[in-house]
């Protein structure tokens, strides 16, 4: 009895020692200008194993490994349920951890809008973009199609008879698709596949007429001449001038509106810590990007992906979602996507 | 003979010691992490990609490829000896493996399954060296219709198998409304899932199989007695040879499987799919069908073979089409674009050497990976000797790490859980649980390429006729599914006649 009160007053004298130890510690991160990880950092990625969120994820970590960038090291894990809410629920609700970091899409607008799920981006602390992601307007290359015009024309004629596949339902591939019904009048009767891949072998196997690819998901089929690009949704044409195929490069691609079509559409890729996060941690992961997308190795895979580089950080890239958010629940309230409460 | 050529050379550039090396600790790997429950090939393959970022391209996908083939090798071991699956795709292993090691013959059961697991792969690797464009192009005619007809099929092969058709229907229906749990990729809505954001990624089949056959059999053992039932097998060399005597006999088993895992691997449906499949076919078509279920030889072999067979050929169109024919190929797809090689049509042009050295490999690889699960035999049959109060608990721990690694998620324990108590209830009112498995597995994709042929076809059934493939596959299957009717009608008829004709 008389060693267990001893322990216990040992115990109790320590207590204030101990505090003045923790008060130590934290005033410790103010002193050092830099924040560091300090164990492992999870990358979620909220798609699945393979595609393209996926692959970048993995190429970054491969370019951190090689230039020795971060000390400890980096895991990607995929959380594709629910087209990916799976991840961004379970970032969010990981407040205040440092050694989570999100790769996002656009899902972080239209998922909510579609489905109602309990989340925005402002639930996230932004890091920082790195890319823009294309899309283009891809046609079977036997089509006799040579220009988006002839092929929408075509599209109206048949009185909605034409197949558009894409990547699940309510989401960037099925607003394009609208976007088109919309200016078009194509009417066209969209399939909702589980990812790109599918879609650009349903396109080779004239399972449906076109689809509206990122470059990545289609360049196989584009080198082998099984599918042909018609234009690119955005505002400039790509600046890639390599041949890719025997005679074209991704520069040679007209961009829909110079052809006529006013539709223009691209996707963020971009990074987010959970919030609750400090300012310095933030600013160790951007500045930890602004190092991995300056390296030859990052350079060669945006050439082969055909991504636009586009880095913002800090109020820029806050400025950039707030735009964004608005034209994809704009556009997304227009297609009819919203779910009703 | 271009191929052979290219083969041979393939052949040179896989034996070196340092690929030699990396193929066995890949198989070694393989095994490790398809014995444990949850841990499947597509997360062991992710989480050791970053591994071979530094390596050559080659080399990195020989390990990758061989840590695959160790996951299909070994998913049999644990559903023989404990009658859980270590993969999903052993599922079908435990009907017949299971009562096999019960009656102490876990030898010949693995070494069964192992042999047909290489003899599956071994079609599959010819079929992917002489017939690689063709086959390619075949995969390119299945669309939306094509595949639901393939699932139909495989469903309707497995509703006669039972004892009780009815009961087996029961249990393929709550494995299609588990399956519609969640986010429905076709509408973009949330289904059944009650406003419980938790549910939004649906039911993981992994989870359940893991509760309705792991955690089941364990209560099942625990009422039975607190021992396994199985006696301590035996492995020696002697029974591995008297196990290959038999198998010469199952030749027809034999190729059924291997074509239908081909197939199944070819067209997207998967190992586990191929494996039921092989296994409802094989009941169907063998003189001893009634005795499926009580410890045949053959209903061991039948999806083990599928399975690997299929496994292998997913592979194909991953290469030459860029689209993956299982979740592991998924992961593996990743890898080879950060290694620098673009999968699609062009990749047999222009990266010859890879190619062949990776065809070359999966030969060289499937003959190692024979060798070695065959000698690790005896390690896991030795487990079975450890008393059933220690070795129960740790299988319990094993899977719950197995069912938490899923998603990283404490609820999916509890699902586990769950649905080890629905495996006992189940099991002790006599329903199948493989039909509820199967339809779990397969289940939202049929939904999913149901709903895109409807889609297509402004809701005409005719789609499912509308050329000779889907057309055939579609009346083989719907076959299938009347065949248990009609061939009682007809006895009951002859029965009729014959007794009309004694009066």
């Amino acid at each position: 009895m008389m060693r267990f009160t001893r322990k216990l007053f040992n115990k109790t004298s320590l207590l204030p020692l101990s505090l003045a130890a923790f008060a130590c510690a934290a005033t410790l991160p103010m002193q050092a200008a830099a924040w560091e990880p300090t164990r492992p950092v999870e990358v979620i990625v909220p798609a699945g194993a393979g595609g393209a969120s996926d692959q970048m994820a993995r190429t970054i970590q491969g370019i951190i490994v090689k230039h020795k960038l971060m000390a400890q090291p980096m895991l990607v894990m995929n959380k594709s349920g629910a087209s990916g809410a799976e991840g961004i629920m379970d970032v969010k609700g990981s407040k205040g951890d440092p050694h989570k970091l999100m790769v996002a899409f656009s899902a972080i607008y239209t998922l909510p809008i579609a489905v109602n799920l309990p989340f925005n981006w402002r639930d996230l602390n932004p890091v920082a973009m790195i890319a823009m992601d294309e899309f283009l307007l891809w046609v079977n290359s036997e089509s006799p199609y040579k220009t988006p015009k002839e092929y929408l024309a075509a599209a109206k004629a048949s009185g909605g008879n034409f197949k558009m596949g894409g990547t699940g339902a309510k989401r960037e591939d099925h607003i394009i698709t609208v976007a088109l019904d919309k200016v078009a009048g194509a009417q066209f009767t969209y399939i909702p596949y589980k990812s790109g891949g599918e879609a650009a072998t349903q396109l080779v196997g004239k399972h449906i007429d076109s689809n509206v690819n990122n470059p990545s998901e289609n360049i196989a089929q584009w080198r082998a001449d099984q599918v042909r690009a018609l234009c690119v949704f955005s505002e400039h044409r790509m600046t890639y001038k390599d041949k890719v195929t025997k005679d074209q490069s991704w520069a040679d691609i007209p961009t829909c509106k110079e052809s006529g079509v006013d539709v223009e559409y691209q996707m963020l890729r971009a990074f987010f810590l959970p919030s609750g996060t400090s300012k310095d941690q933030v600013t160790y992961y951007a500045e930890l990007l602004k190092k991995v997308i300056a390296t030859p190795e990052w350079k060669e895979y945006v050439a082969k992906q055909a991504l636009k580089e586009d880095y913002r950080t800090g109020q820029d890239f806050v400025k950039f979602l707030e735009k964004d958010e608005a034209f994809h629940t704009k556009l997304m309230t227009e297609a009819g996507f919203a779910s009703k409460k | 003979m271009e191929e052979l050529e290219a083969l041979f050379q393939g052949f040179a550039l896989a034996l070196s010691w340092y690929n030699i090396g990396m193929m066995a600790i890949g198989i070694v790997l393989g095994i490790v992490i398809g014995v444990l429950p949850g841990l499947g090939g597509p997360n062991g393959v992710a989480i050791l990609l970053p591994l071979t970022f530094t390596m050559p391209p080659t080399s990195a996908i020989i390990m990758l490829s061989c840590i695959y083939w160790g996951t299909l090798f070994a998913g049999a071991i644990t559903s023989v000896l404990f009658n859980i699956p270590g993969e999903t795709h052993s599922v079908a292993t435990t009907f017949d493996g299971y009562p096999l090691a019960q009656q102490g013959k876990a030898g010949e059961a693995l070494t069964a399954a192992f042999t047909g697991s290489f003899i599956g792969a071994l079609v599959a690797v010819l079929l992917i060296t002489f017939l690689a464009p063709l086959v390619a192009k075949f995969a390119l005619k299945f669309g939306p219709p094509e595949f639901f007809a393939v699932y139909l099929l495989t469903f309707c092969s497995f509703v006669g198998t039972g004892k009780d058709p009815f009961k087996n229907i029961i249990s393929m229906m709550l494995g299609f409304g588990l399956a519609a749990i969640g986010m429905d990729t076709v509408s973009g809505e949330l289904r059944m899932t009650f406003g419980w954001s938790e549910l939004l990624r649906g039911v993981d089949f992994l989870i359940v199989v893991i509760g309705l056959f792991g955690v089941g059999e364990i209560l099942i053992s625990m009422e039975e007695g607190l021992a396994f039932d199985g006696k301590s097998a035996k492995i020696n060399a002697k029974v591995v040879l008297e196990t290959w005597k038999k198998l010469p006999r199952y030749w027809l088993t034999l190729i059924r499987s291997s074509i239908i895992g081909c197939w199944m691997g070819i067209t997207p449906g998967g190992a586990t799919a191929a494996s039921f499949m092989g296994y409802g076919i094989a009941k169907r078509f063998s003189k001893d069908g009634d005795k499926f279920g009580s410890g045949m030889l053959e209903g061991v072999i039948a999806p083990e073979t599928a399975a690997h067979a299929s496994g292998t050929a997913a592979l194909l169109p991953m290469l030459a089409l860029g689209i993956p024919g299982s979740a592991t190929a998924a992961v593996l797809l990743g890898g080879l674009m950060i290694w620098g090689l673009q999968p699609g049509p062009l990749l047999f042009v222009e990266q010859k050497d890879f190619v062949w050295g990776l065809i070359a490999s999966m030969y060289l690889s499937n003959i190692a990976g024979l060798i070695i699960v065959l000698s690790t035999v005896p390690l896991f049959a030795a487990i079975l000797r450890i008393p059933f109060s220690i070795i129960a608990p740790i299988i319990i721990v094993v899977c719950a790490i197995g069912a938490y690694s899923v998603h990283s998620a404490m609820l999916d324990i509890w699902f586990m859980v769950l649905f080890g108590m629905v495996g006992y209830l189940l099991k002790k009112l006599d329903y199948p649980l493989a039909p509820l498995v199967l339809s779990l597995v397969l289940g939202d994709r049929a939904e999913a390429a149901f709903r895109q042929a409807m889609m297509g076809s402004k809701g005409a059934m005719e789609i499912f006729w509308s050329n000779s493939l889907v057309g055939s596959i579609t009346t083989v299957a719907l076959l299938m599914l009347v065949w248990p009717v009609l061939s009682f009608a007809w006895s009951k008829l002859g029965q009729l006649r014959s007794a009309g004709g004694s009066r």
